[in-house]
């Protein structure tokens, strides 16, 4: 029993080993002790998605999950997608369909389309909006991140 | 929006979790999927002095067949029950419910056992566990235990667990072949708490309605049974007659809430439309196969 621990784990295919309040966040993990403010904080009580992050393969809320829960995960952030220089597929997809404005939301967005893309077979635009429903946009209206998401499982093709 | 302080226990079996919950002072906690807990643990709604993390438990994620039930352990997820074959086969009304739980992410991560554990009156889980004559499977270091799930949903946010015990599995009864089943929810948002849902199981005999099961939420400080209007429509035929009945005597049953999302008067009005819709629908699917069978 404890209040505090260390902990190992592999963000972006990084390992990174810290010593952790148990109660600290992971959002706040990522944010504040290891500067990765890609993963941006809204709500933080899981209602508006901004925080998605990927822990071992899946979409989590980062804000409700405990940074001492992921010791020993395999974590990714909107960092591990892509580069200014060097956009990620979904990130382009984003750009070209004009799927942001402000942007808060998007890196929530970006790492919850990509669970999307891996797992769900995404055939009809009700799925993509169905699927894309727990995170919050109040800038786009939604129509253009949709647009996104269709072109991106186009190509994708059906899962196997 | 932080949580408080509190001790961290990883709990690598049943028994160490348990032991960490006794040793708690009456304030332990455990954390499974978080999307209840967490919330009002930032908000600082909850603060427990321990928090037992199950998440590393083996064998918990399992959904597997027992003697007439669907056994859900304490780590199945959202996810799981949504997509596992068992589910759909035996219990396809549950199967219809999971489409309406939550959002993907939430469903990645939230558990069937903690969403019954958090007895949310607008939940699915607790709902789905009242029609499908649930079984709770509880440990403690005193001891296991099984309760029905009509004992163990107290109120609103209220279960009939003791401080040092933890839900380790939930049975849900596998309804006989040709049983007819019905879920209908209506929330403003999909994947929202929902102002009413209603689910329904009939099965027919001599054209007749039998062993009907009617379940409810959002319309009382907890999921609900029905036992009376259940009575009054065992023998009957399934006529638009006997369902306009039926509804009516919910909506006398029923005593809901006002609040920010819907006033009394327009759940109540819900209810009875939900019930008559869900009645017919259960109604035709009667003598189709449902389980067992494939």
């Amino acid at each position: 029993m404890q209040d505090q621990a260390t902990i190992t784990l592999t963000i972006n295919g990084l390992t990174y080993t810290r010593a952790v309040d148990a109660r600290l966040l992971l959002s706040d993990f990522l944010r504040h002790e290891l500067g990765l403010t890609g993963t941006h904080v809204g709500c933080e009580h899981g209602v508006c998605g901004a925080c998605t992050i990927l822990m071992d393969g899946r979409s989590a809320r980062s804000c409700l999950t405990l940074a001492i829960q992921a010791d020993g995960a395999t974590i990714e952030t909107v960092e591990g997608l892509g580069r200014m220089s060097d956009l990620g597929r979904v990130q382009q997809a984003f750009r070209e369909h004009h799927g942001l404005q402000c942007g808060f939301c998007t890196p929530g967005f970006l790492m919850t389309i990509t669970d999307m893309l891996r797992h769900h077979p995404l055939e009809t635009d009700d799925a993509i909006r169905e699927a894309l429903s727990g995170n919050i946009c109040r800038c786009t209206g939604y129509q253009h991140i949709v647009d996104a998401v269709r072109e991106l499982a186009r190509e994708r093709g059906p899962l196997t | 929006m932080k949580p408080a302080r509190f001790d961290y226990v990883r709990a690598e079996s049943i028994a160490h979790a348990v032991e960490a919950l006794a040793g708690a002072g009456g304030d332990g906690k455990v954390l499974a999927g978080g999307q209840s807990l967490m919330p009002m643990m930032n908000f600082r709604l909850v603060k427990p002095s321990v928090l037992v993390d199950i998440n590393r438990i083996p064998d918990l994620d399992r959904i597997t067949q027992e003697a007439g039930v669907l056994r859900l352990g304490a780590l199945v997820r959202h996810r799981m029950t949504a997509e596992d074959g068992l589910v759909a086969r035996h219990i396809p009304v549950l199967h219809a419910a999971m489409k309406h739980v939550a959002h993907l992410t939430v469903r990645n991560r939230g558990t069937f056992c903690g969403s019954v554990c958090h007895a949310d009156p607008a939940a699915e889980m607790p709902m789905m566990t009242l029609l499908l004559d649930g079984t709770i499977h509880i440990a403690s270091p005193r001891g296991d235990r099984t309760m029905a799930a009509r004992d163990f949903l107290v109120g609103s946010l209220s279960t009939a667990l003791e401080p040092d015990e933890m839900v380790v599995a939930v049975d849900l009864a596998i309804p006989e072949d040709g049983t007819g089943w019905a879920f209908e929810e209506f929330s403003r948002r999909h994947g929202d708490y929902a102002l009413a849902a209603i689910a329904v199981l009939m099965a027919r005999a001599d054209g007749r309605m039998r062993n009907v099961r009617i379940a409810m939420m959002g319309i009382a400080d907890t999921a609900l049974r029905f036992a009376d209007v259940e009575a009054a429509l065992e023998g009957r035929e399934g006529t638009p007659a006997a369902f306009d009945e039926a509804a009516a005597l919910l909506q006398a049953a029923i005593q809901p809430n006002s609040d920010l999302n819907a006033s009394a008067d327009y759940r109540r009005h819900l209810a009875g439309a939900l019930a008559r819709r869900a009645l017919a629908e259960a109604w035709q699917r009667t003598g189709e196969t449902t389980g067992g069978a494939a």
